[in-house]
């Protein structure tokens, strides 16, 4: 199972390819919408991405709750 | 001056064609008599009877940063690339959005158009669905396939709220946007419109359909020489891709803010054929209407127009009936008028047509220079007109100069645009 660290890591990678921030300013404390320039459609494809990698499945009702980096984390810490 | 008879002028161009990825380079590629048609290497190309198309000759890609380009169909891609030149060639720093703009976002408007839309993200997201499955089809679907996603996207680039607007006809979409456009100005609802047409239609679907209605070149072997208008040799058009877009703007919004001012936008003539959902009438009489309401909705005058750009695809009956018509209308005037086929070295652009022959026939005026149609070996003796052949040529050094654009679409749509040196 990946580690908080792993999984930050590889949520910064699918950022990167995205929505072309720099992995390093994708930090937990990071809002998807306010501050990586994720909106709501491409944060689809950011959890697409993220069940692929890390093997979790993300329900879109959940989706909404995933509003910073660090929330999406701790639910794939919680639910892998 | 009322506000339906405003002067409307060209203040900025842009394309993104298969001879350059600018409308300077496109330009040179044209006074050149470059052809930008080449074999497909695609392994989907091998087996279909038409294996030849241009290629724009940069890839969008390589010019747009890879989290937009995602988002965009590729006809969007060359829309926007195409809309930014001209914006920035206009003078204009800055989306309209932003405090200073000279020119305010209620006051400008965006309308470009394509001939068949995002059709390469429909198809290609089917098959996502079909390989991939229903998770990974892209929420952005939607948004890159529908036809006004070119327009909307140029809008938002811009930060344009007058209007952004899509008229789709086939093969006239472009001209039919630029004239669209330059109806907004005139009529009061907007100073600013950036306009044009798109198209990215290369894609074994869209290549096969035409060439099942017996309308594309079937020359693999010579790709080169394959979009040859007038020539007698000629067996269908080539498929091409890009796009064209240009800054339109009134006289009086231009000469406020000091803009460079390539030509003035005259007008246009509209009509529609009611004769066959796909084949062009041969006499030309639809064309020949749409040219004179050009001239009795407008000042031009025929003795002042010395270049046409020609719909003209390289299909046996649509190059002749154009001819005709022109003779029809414009009488013995037709006989110092130059007229270029330049899809003989662009392909066909569908909806971008108009768009980058609008371009094409401003930087003539701006030039004074008619670029030339390419493979003419064997002009067509039913081509009773001055066909610019092989080489460039000089326009009047002196004097005011009209130049007509013309575009014509399944469906029966004819749309001339006029445009005049200032």
């Amino acid at each position: 199972m990946a580690t908080q660290e792993e999984i930050l890591e590889g949520l910064a990678e699918i950022v990167n390819e995205i929505a072309g921030i720099p992995t390093e300013d994708v930090q937990l404390d990071k809002s998807f919408t306010d501050d990586l320039d994720v909106d709501s459609l491409s944060m689809v494809e950011v959890v697409v991405a993220a069940e692929e990698r890390f093997d979790v499945k993300i329900p879109d009702d959940e989706v909404k709750n995933l509003k910073t980096v660090g929330d999406a984390v701790n639910y794939i810490v919680a639910n892998s | 001056m009322t506000s339906d008879s405003r002067t409307v002028v060209v203040t900025g161009i842009g394309a993104f064609t298969p001879l350059g990825a600018d409308a300077a380079s496109t330009w040179e590629g044209l006074v050149a008599g470059r052809s930008g048609v080449s074999l497909l290497e695609e392994e989907w190309a091998e087996d279909l009877p038409v294996r030849i198309a241009a290629r724009t000759a940069v890839d969008p890609g390589e010019v747009l940063p890879r989290p937009l380009a995602r988002k965009l169909d590729r006809s969007a891609q060359f829309a926007v690339i195409a809309a930014r030149e001209a914006w920035a060639d206009a003078g204009f720093t800055a989306s309209a959005t932003e405090e200073g703009s000279p020119v305010a976002p209620e006051r400008l408007g965006a309308v470009v158009a394509s001939g068949i839309g995002g059709v390469t993200t429909l198809l290609d997201q089917y098959d996502v669905l079909k390989e991939k499955g229903v998770r990974r089809v892209s929420p952005h679907t939607v948004p890159m396939l529908m036809p006004n996603s070119p327009a909307a996207n140029v809008g938002l680039e811009v930060g344009a709220r007058a209007g952004v607007h899509t008229p789709v006809s086939a093969c006239a979409s472009g001209a039919e946007a630029i004239g669209y456009a330059i109806e907004m100005i005139r009529t009061g609802r907007a100073d600013v419109v950036v306009a044009g047409g798109t198209e990215a239609a290369i894609h074994p679907l869209p290549i096969v359909a035409f060439a099942n209605m017996m309308a594309m070149s079937k020359n693999n072997e010579h790709p080169q020489e394959a979009s040859r208008p007038y020539d007698k040799a000629r067996d269908g058009f080539v498929l091409g891709e890009g796009a064209g877009v240009v800054v339109l703007e009134s006289a009086e919004h231009a000469a406020a803010r000091g803009a460079r001012v390539y030509c003035e936008a005259v007008g246009q003539g509209l009509s529609s054929d009611a004769h066959h959902i796909a084949q062009p009438e041969p006499t030309g009489s639809g064309v020949a209407r749409a040219i004179a309401q050009l001239l009795e909705s407008s000042d031009v005058d025929p003795a002042e127009i010395v270049h046409v750009n020609a719909h003209a695809t390289s299909t046996p009956q649509g190059d002749t009936a154009e001819i005709k018509a022109l003779r029809r209308v414009l009488g013995d005037h037709l006989d110092h008028i130059a007229i270029s086929a330049t899809k003989s070295m662009t392909g066909h652009l569908l909806g971008g047509a108009g768009g980058i022959e609008t371009v094409a026939t401003v930087l003539a005026l701006h030039h004074r220079v008619a670029p030339p149609t390419i493979n003419v070996d064997d002009l067509d003796p039913e081509v009773d007109a001055d066909i610019v052949i092989g080489e460039p040529r000089a326009l009047p050094a002196e004097g005011r100069l009209t130049a007509l654009n013309n575009s014509f679409g399944f469906g029966g749509h004819n749309v001339v645009l006029a445009f005049r040196t200032v």
